[in-house]
């Protein structure tokens, strides 16, 4: 089943910057996929367009049966409670609690406290968090810090969870166990993850899908492939 | 429920956001607090004319007198005129024979000398009413022109004077309040864009997890409207003490008993309802003006 078809899409920014050209994509439901490129190639204009921080100049971009470029301003709510975002930087609120930066979403959409708690503690759980509950940011380090983003992203369960650059801050050893969670996270809740990364070890070593970008033209899409396969084509 | 929770979340952040940032929410407040004080002071002073003006209007007329060949066709033609004026209000026919029987019946000498007389010299008369005192000058000049009408007065200096001081008066202080109202909007408008600039992370995380838009532009425009509340607490005391004891000072008149003041239980509480309405709102049109600006969603 396709959760993601992106049919003929193109960007060009206000600027006259051609991002992304003419391409088709097509994702599963549940699917793991990465994309790689060069810097600027793309990638992170790509997956802006999934979850409408950019609209495509052309084509079409469809998310779980919505069409991210029709979307009106006022119903991009709509598609976002349906997609959790990781970056590379972590974009934690600094006087917030780690509890607190992962319920602030839940919050703001409404829930009931009784609803968020047990939804709270079961995210940082999943990422491995649940005893620094109380914990601020500034006490955690960086592979903890995303750890709180990844469970804030998927506190609310989403469909899709989008990556760019998860572990561009840290270290070979955290992004490891970063990538583990996320992993763990497809696996376990079937949650389909886009991931875009510059980062050859994880690519090569985890076995999934790769498509390659290079001046934003789809150049190669490999199932279970890596990084070298596509520097010798 | 879920609507009510939220806003309960935005109302406590939006207090919280007035307190966080205190130095610059005072300057706000500071500024709706004069504005407001000067609100009320006007409406005080224009409320306090009005209810003069109505009181004088209530005295004025104009005493029509006919020629003393008007026959009663006539006289209902110069009616007829008159009622066709816009600002007709009113109008009482007296006859010469009328006034005649009157001043008899006030002196007994009077009546003599009239009855002595074989010939009425007194005159018909018409007293008519206008709607406003405004048009006593024009409507007098009307009926002055109405064939078979002697004369038209009205008491012409004094009101043209009044009339003229009242207008001055009014139209400056719209001008000057309206000129407050928009500073205190653009100072509420400056608060608030700070507080969105010093909360974009938030906002972004916000727009990120699919929060609403009118839910992330909530706390603002509430933070807009406190400031204003805030600002109106101020005015209110002076507004309500200092009315009171203005009213008592001068037991209730001014210029020796020329003025009857508005009793302040008919003033005041409707004069605060009306300065924290339009605190709330400036606040608010200041806020929503700085997310309209800042606020990109
Ligand atoms: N908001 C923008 N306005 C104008 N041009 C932009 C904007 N965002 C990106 N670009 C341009 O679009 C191209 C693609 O950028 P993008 O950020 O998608 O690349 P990327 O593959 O994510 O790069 P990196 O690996 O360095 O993150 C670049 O040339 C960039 O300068
Ligand atoms: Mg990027």
């Amino acid at each position: 089943m396709k959760f993601i078809e992106i049919k003929n899409c193109s960007k060009i920014y206000k600027n006259g910057v051609t991002a992304i050209a003419n391409l088709d994509l097509e994702i599963k439901k549940g699917e793991f996929v990465f994309i790689i490129g060069t810097t600027a190639s793309g990638k992170s204009t790509l997956i802006k367009m999934l979850y409408r921080e950019e609209k495509p100049t052309k084509g079409e971009v469809m998310v779980g049966g919505i069409n991210v470029g029709k979307l009106r301003n006022g119903k991009v709510y709509k598609l976002r409670r349906k997609i959790g975002v990781v970056f590379q930087d972590f974009k934690l609120l600094p006087k917030l609690s780690v509890y607190e930066n992962v319920a602030f979403g839940l919050e703001t959409i409404g829930m009931k406290a009784s609803e968020i708690k047990p939804k709270v503690l079961n995210a940082l759980e999943r990422v491995g968090l649940k005893s620094k509950v109380r914990a601020f940011p500034r006490e955690l380090s960086g592979g903890e810090q995303q750890r709180v983003c990844i469970a804030r992203a998927i506190v609310n369960e989403p469909k899709l969870l989008i990556c760019d650059e998860p572990t561009g801050n840290l270290d070979p050893d955290t992004s490891k166990e970063i990538m583990k969670v996320i992993d763990s996270i497809n696996k376990d809740l079937g949650t389909t993850v886009v991931m875009a990364t510059h980062d050859k070890d994880i690519v090569n070593r985890m076995k999934k899908r790769v498509v390659t970008i290079d001046s934003g033209i789809k150049i190669s899409d490999v199932e279970k492939g890596g990084y070298k396969v596509h520097e010798s084509a | 429920m879920r609507v009510l929770r939220i806003f309960i979340r935005n109302f406590r952040d939006s207090l919280r956001s007035v307190f966080r940032n205190f130095s610059l929410s005072i300057a706000s407040i500071t500024c709706i607090t004069i504005t407001l004080i000067l609100v009320s002071l006007s409406i005080v002073i224009s409320a306090n004319l009005y209810h003069f003006t109505k009181n004088l209007e209530e005295e004025l007329t104009i005493i029509v007198y006919l020629d003393e060949d008007v026959d009663s066709a006539k006289e209902q033609q110069i009616e007829a005129a008159i009622k066709d004026m816009d600002s007709y209000e009113f109008l009482e026919f007296k006859s010469k024979e009328e006034w005649k029987a009157e001043m008899q019946a006030t002196s007994s000498e009077l009546s003599a000398t009239l009855e002595y007389l074989d010939t009425n010299p007194l005159l018909d008369s018409i007293t008519v009413k206008v709607l406003d005192i405004k048009d006593l000058a024009k409507s007098a000049e009307y009926i002055r022109g109405l064939d078979g009408v002697k004369s038209a007065k009205y008491g012409e200096d004094t009101v043209d004077k009044i009339i003229f001081i009242f207008d001055v008066m009014e139209k400056a202080t719209v001008v000057i309040v309206l000129a407050l109202i928009l500073v205190t909007a653009f100072l509420i408008s400056n608060t608030i864009k700070l507080t969105i600039f010093s909360r974009r992370n938030e906002i972004e995380i916000m727009r990120l997890v699919g929060t609403r838009n009118i839910v992330i532009r909530q706390p603002f425009i509430i933070e807009g409207f406190i400031l204003g509340v805030i600002g109106s607490i101020i005015p209110i005391i002076i507004t309500v003490y200092g009315y009171i004891i203005f009213y008592d000072h001068f037991d209730g008149y001014l210029f020796s008993h020329m003025v009857e003041l508005i009793k302040p239980t008919d003033l005041i509480w409707i004069v605060s309802l009306i300065i924290m309405i339009i605190g709330g709102i400036v606040g608010m049109f200041g806020s929503s003006r700085a997310v309209r600006k800042y606020l990109k969603i």
